[in-house]
């Protein structure tokens, strides 16, 4: 899933300064899995700034709810008429979400109040790692099932650097060698001889860097006229 | 023969081989790397001028192997993958042709968060392992990594990678030794070697398997200056073993300097003993100076005419 992180309060206070009818916007999915941006997060929010604008005699009204999903026009769709009744709405979705509600809704003024993080997922309770790039190109099959483009901190496909010591990243002693990781994998799988194979350069223009992504499936498409 | 470099022709003529390494400035004057070149004219084949090392901006080191061809010197371009995408590095690769250079040595480099612009967007579009085989297929096939040919053949280069027998898993260490030989390198030069025994060990792996018998294998060694630089590599610079023996002997040493040089010419004295090593890799980073001294010590002056 998509895991976010509430934006520093100072900078929030600062982006909605200019409005006074707010609507904290919570979604009911990854964010509020992840407790950055679901109900209770966008009640509690609301509530601070709240107490903020009474402190610094600013007058407003502060609103929080959620709908299911920010990253659909169908679920923005539900509460269309509501969303137009205020100045400025303080999206708790992540990034994606923001961007949904403005190009849905071109006259609504939609300011992101999270940081949206990575894709990833919790490890422990209150601990969220990263765990894909969404580099278009998935190669986990070759490294049974550890993210080497994600994990490794050079993205290396072809085994670990001189730097990985002990099991750990040259980076950091508190992340663990990607490659090292693989290696111990393959090995109890009997499949170490993958990392003798000299992996080709990868293709990134199937990620980011061959500019934002589309995908059009014509087998789901409503709009086929048939 | 494949480039014909001095390096190469010491190397292909069976005698230990012997380079160094010169760390260029972080400014635009290269007058001191110019002399530290000059005062070590006699005493190496060629020289390693890092690229950025430790991530940290300085002069490009293919722009200071113009200036050692110019002073009729041999430098060995090192080419990390972190600062340059793959049409950079094929692009500087012909460029140091275009100017004479014939020694390239392919690195991964530390990883940007160690250097003074910690907040670089690290590049790494190609590995290591990639560019090792991407340089030897402009030069053997004279194409690019994306397929397109050389407009005339390249001038021949000689294909070098680095090797850490001190970095995990160890076991790996050879397979990955053995992988660069299969990606086209034809020299190695290894992590600085302190730890002796594990260094013993790696090369008995090596010769296991004949991989001394296809690439000329060169040891790493740095003079340790101080007990404080020897902790602070112990302890900060992952992919590199300091023995605790090794700590204990400079703490009983009453000149640090001189205990720090010993070590580090019998180490040489040691590498020169062991079957598949075929030269020394001399990495005096800051204190370039000492080079000759080690090199005579060493045994190891006047140097072959090739
Ligand atoms: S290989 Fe690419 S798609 Fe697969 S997990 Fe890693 S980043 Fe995601
Ligand atoms: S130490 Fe391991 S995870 Fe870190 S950069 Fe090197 S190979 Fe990648």
């Amino acid at each position: 899933m998509i895991i976010a992180e509430r934006k520093p309060f100072a900078q929030i206070k600062e982006m909605l300064a200019p409005y006074q009818r707010i609507c904290v916007l919570g979604c009911g999915t990854c964010v509020t899995v992840c407790m950055a941006g679901g109900q209770k997060e966008a009640e509690e929010l609301a509530a601070l700034i709240r107490i903020q604008r009474k402190q610094d005699r600013q007058e407003a009204t502060v609103e929080a709810f959620t709908i299911e999903r920010q990253c659909e026009f169908e679920f923005i769709d539900q509460v269309l008429e509501r969303l137009k009744g205020y100045d400025a709405i303080l999206s708790l979705a992540c990034g994606i979400g923001v961007q949904t509600l403005v190009e849905h809704v071109p006259a609504l003024r939609v300011m992101p109040g999270l940081n949206t993080k990575f894709m990833g997922y919790p490890v422990a309770q209150g601990v969220w790692v990263e765990r894909c790039l969404g580099c278009g190109d998935c190669v986990l099959h070759l490294t049974e099932g550890i993210c080497p483009i994600t994990r490794c901190a050079k993205s290396l496909l072809n085994g670990p650097c001189g730097g990985s010591a002990e099991g750990k990243c040259e980076v950091s002693k508190e992340l663990d060698c990607a490659w090292h990781l693989i290696h111990d994998r393959l090995a109890s799988l009997g499949r170490l001889s993958l990392m003798a194979e000299i992996q080709p350069p990868k293709d990134w223009s199937s990620s980011h860097h061959g500019g934002p992504r589309t995908i059009v499936r014509e087998d789901v498409k409503l709009d086929r006229g048939e | 023969m494949i480039a014909g470099s001095r390096l190469e022709k010491v190397l292909a003529s069976g005698q230990f081989a012997v380079t160094a390494e010169l760390g260029p400035p972080k400014s635009g004057d290269i007058t001191q790397l110019k002399h530290h070149a000059e005062a070590l004219r006699n005493h190496v084949e060629a020289f390693n001028i890092t690229d950025n090392q430790t991530a940290i901006v300085r002069t490009s080191s293919i722009a200071c192997g113009a200036a050692l061809i110019q002073m009729g010197l041999e430098p060995v371009i090192q080419m990390t993958v972190r600062d340059r995408n793959r049409i950079a590095l094929q692009s500087d690769l012909l460029g140091a042709v275009a100017l004479g250079m014939k020694n390239v040595l392919c690195l991964s480099g530390d990883h940007q968060k160690f250097g003074n612009e910690p907040g670089a967007k690290g590049v790494f579009d190609i590995d290591s392992m990639q560019l090792i085989k991407a340089l030897k297929d402009m030069r053997d096939e004279g194409k690019f990594i994306g397929g397109e040919s050389l407009e005339h053949p390249l001038e021949k280069i000689f294909i070098g990678a680095v090797a850490n027998p001190f970095a995990d898993p160890f076991e790996y260490r050879v397979d990955r030794l053995e992988k660069k030989i299969n990606a086209g390198a034809s020299f190695i030069q290894t992590q600085c070697i302190f730890d002796l025994e594990r260094f013993k060990k790696w090369m008995e792996m090596v010769r296991e398997r004949g991989l001394h018998k296809k690439v000329y294998i060169m040891g790493g060694v740095t003079p340790i200056k101080s007990l404080g630089a020897a902790r602070y590599m112990k302890n900060n610079v992952s992919g590199i073993i300091i023995p605790d023996e090794l700590i204990t002997r400079l703490q009983g040493a009453k000149d640090k300097k001189e205990e720090g040089l010993k070590i580090c010419i019998e180490t040489i004295q040691q590498l020169k003993e062991i079957e598949g090593v075929a030269g020394v890799h001399i990495m005096a980073i800051a204190w370039e100076e000492i080079v000759p001294e080690i090199v005579e010590r060493a045994g190891l002056y006047p140097r072959p005419a090739v």
